[in-house]
């Protein structure tokens, strides 16, 4: 017991300085950790290249009402649908009660232009590439999109309407910088 | 760490007294896997499964190993090398091709390893770290072949890094970056197929590591056999060398054959014609599926169609999908019944073969559209499978009556044995 007080001479307040050396230590050496960590983790995000962020511009002449192209922009696809009377007015009909992303088709289009309806060929879901702009192909129960992956059904304004899919397909930003040229980015 | 009887190392030999005292590996292999670890005696065949797993990944890593010396992880030419590998180089396709379908032996082997302890309860106390560490590995196998597959930069690789990758952006708030961020772009593109082959080459090694972890925590209680009842005196077991390494030896034989017949008559019966295209990131294939090993899983993911409460279909199937695997992790406590071998557990068993015929049809289910009656037998299989683990098996395992059991593996094998002692256990 007389060795105890020995061994804590120095002590104030119940603390020695053997503990305050070791926490100062051991945080020392976290923050320096972390400082390394974050780099290491940082360098998986995207790299300059891929963020420099590219515009594409398409020339949407030919596209006839009730057609419909792809294309891409950001190495990911883009639907360019001219939509004819019938699915505007479709799309209009459906009270936003009833969608599960609610929006209206004019804020999916630019004023004035509301028979351009461009998205990303991109599956809210889990990313597949959805049918429906190409002739022929399977445009879902709502006559829009359909993502043959895991069944998700998008209207005639690209909005979900039944499947797995959370949210309508994604509007880029874009431009019309003429009548004929969209410009994406 | 080894039953009391265990046959002692003494090396004769004056060389093998020098290693035993500067590095005792000797020791550890006698002690391990030869003479000196004592086994239960009635182990049947399912026990070779776990040496047939790591044969399987030996044989992985070597394949791996040697495609790797012609293989190019660059989008640009990945596809090209994979072709150049199948073409041009000497015996490429035979590598090839025996990494392919080494990859479905391995899940083969492995989910029958999982299985076999499902039915005799090797899960257990006092086995749950080894359990744990297993289902470790079974996760950090899928990781390993997903990426894998991922490589050769076909159609299949590009949408099952996108479908895949895109579980993560099913996360609230974080899940786009997070999804970015392991991509390190916004689709799949270069920086992902070379991070895939970076860490493709770095997990079978992390494999390796918590395999040895796994066996290290069997050989302290030993393993299970399929009386379920512990070793109790040294007539319950025989050495492992040769006892086993003869049993495991005819096992390795039966799968080499199973292996090469595949590999030669039929190499791409359980691969996918569509990753024979080149990735093409403005058309997903008509029909995506992965690979086969992963699709019970996939139709619990596919069950989700529907928004619920206050979660979302997607992030449902997501999380629906993580859980089934992350339950196994919770198995060891939601079975209390002590008695661990289904032989004696007739109520239990029933309900193993149902999970088992569960299972199938999800994977069949998985296979198929997504489209009527495909979705409504997802979801009926997958309530089942997470009500087998949740409802019924803590309540079969309170409330059935196990049957009489013999009082030691040797009393249980002499039963067997003796035909006059044929009804030796209800006896006694
Ligand atoms: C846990 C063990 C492993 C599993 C389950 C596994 C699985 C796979 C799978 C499924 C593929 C795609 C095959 C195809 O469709 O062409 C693949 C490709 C590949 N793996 Fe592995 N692998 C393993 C270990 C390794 C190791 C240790 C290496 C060594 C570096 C390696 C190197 C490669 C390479 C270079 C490819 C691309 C060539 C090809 O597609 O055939 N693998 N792997
Ligand atoms: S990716 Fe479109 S429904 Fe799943």
């Amino acid at each position: 017991m007389a060795s105890e007080s020995e061994l804590n001479a120095g002590i104030e307040d119940g603390v020695r300085r053997r503990d305050f050396i070791n926490i100062a230590a051991v945080s020392f050496a976290g923050v320096g950790a972390v400082a390394v960590v974050l780099p290491l983790v940082n360098q998986m995000n995207p790299s300059a290249d891929v963020l420099a962020l590219s515009t594409t511009e398409i020339d949407i002449s030919a596209i006839q009402p009730g057609q419909a192209i792809k294309t891409s922009w950001r190495k990911q696809p883009v639907f360019v649908r001219n939509l004819v009377e019938k699915e505007i007015a479709e799309a209009k009909a459906v009270p936003l009660s009833d969608l599960r992303d609610p929006q209206t088709i004019d804020e999916r289009t630019k004023p004035g232009k509301e028979n351009w309806l461009i998205t990303l060929g991109v599956c809210t879901h889990l990313g597949c590439v959805p049918l429906g702009a190409a002739e022929g192909e399977n445009k879902g129960d709502f006559g829009g999109y359909f993502c043959p992956c895991h069944g998700s059904h998008y209207d005639t304004a690209a909005r979900i309407r039944k499947g797995p899919a959370p949210t309508n397909l994604v509007v880029p930003p874009y431009e019309f910088t003429s009548d004929t040229v969209v410009t994406i980015g | 760490m080894s039953f009391p009887w265990a046959k002692p190392y003494e090396p004769k030999h004056p060389l093998m007294k020098w290693m035993d005292e500067k590095l005792p590996i000797p020791r550890l292999v006698y002690n391990a896997t030869g003479p000196g670890y004592p086994v239960p005696r009635n182990l049947n065949y399912f026990w070779n499964f776990g040496v047939l797993a790591g044969a399987a990944l030996m044989i992985q890593i070597i394949t791996g190993i040697v495609l790797a010396m012609h293989y190019a992880a660059n989008t640009g030419v990945a596809f090209n090398s994979v072709e150049h590998i199948m073409r041009d180089v000497n015996a490429g396709w035979f590598i090839r091709y025996a990494h392919m379908n080494g990859a479905s032996m391995f899940f083969i082997v492995v989910y029958l390893h999982i299985f076999r302890g499902l039915y005799y309860g090797s899960y257990k106390a006092p086995r749950e770290m080894v359990w744990l560490l297993g289902v470790v590995i079974f996760l950090l196998m899928m990781a390993t072949a997903f990426m894998g597959y991922v490589l050769p930069w076909g159609q299949m690789s590009f949408w099952g890094a996108q479908v895949i990758t895109g579980f993560f952006s099913a996360i609230p708030l974080v899940g786009e970056p997070v999804r970015q961020w392991l991509l390190g772009g916004f689709v799949p593109d270069n920086a992902t197929l070379n991070r895939f082959f970076s860490l493709h080459y770095l997990l079978p090694f992390v494999i390796l590591g918590v395999i040895i972890l796994h066996i290290w925590a069997l050989h302290i209680p030993g393993s299970n056999n399929p009386t379920g009842i512990e070793v109790k005196d040294e007539q319950d077991t025989v050495p492992f060398h040769p006892y086993y390494t003869a049993k495991d030896g005819f096992g390795l034989g039966v799968f080499l054959l199973v292996f090469v017949a595949l590999t030669f008559f039929s190499p791409n019966m359980l691969g996918h014609a569509d990753n024979y295209i080149p990735a093409n990131s403005l058309s997903t294939p008509a029909h995506i599926v992965p690979e086969w090993y992963f699709l019970p899983f996939y139709a619990i993911l596919k069950a989700f169609t529907f928004n619920f409460l206050w979660i979302d279909a997607k992030l449902w199937g997501v999380i629906a999908m993580f859980a089934s695997i992350a339950l196994l992790f919770f198995l060891p406590w939601l079975d209390s019944s002590p008695v661990k071998s289904s032989t004696y557990r007739p109520l239990y068993r029933i309900f193993f073969w149902v999970l088992v015929a569960d299972v199938l049809l999800l994977g069949w289910c998985g296979m198929q559209p997504a489209e009527q009656p495909w979705v409504i037998l997802s979801q009926l299989g997958a309530i089942y499978y997470f009500a087998h683990f949740l409802v019924i098996l803590p309540i079969v395992s309170r409330i059935e009556r196990p049957l009489p059991m013999p009082n030691s593996i040797t009393e249980a094998v002499l039963a067997k044995h003796a035909p006059d002692a044929a009804s030796g256990p209800a006896a006694a």
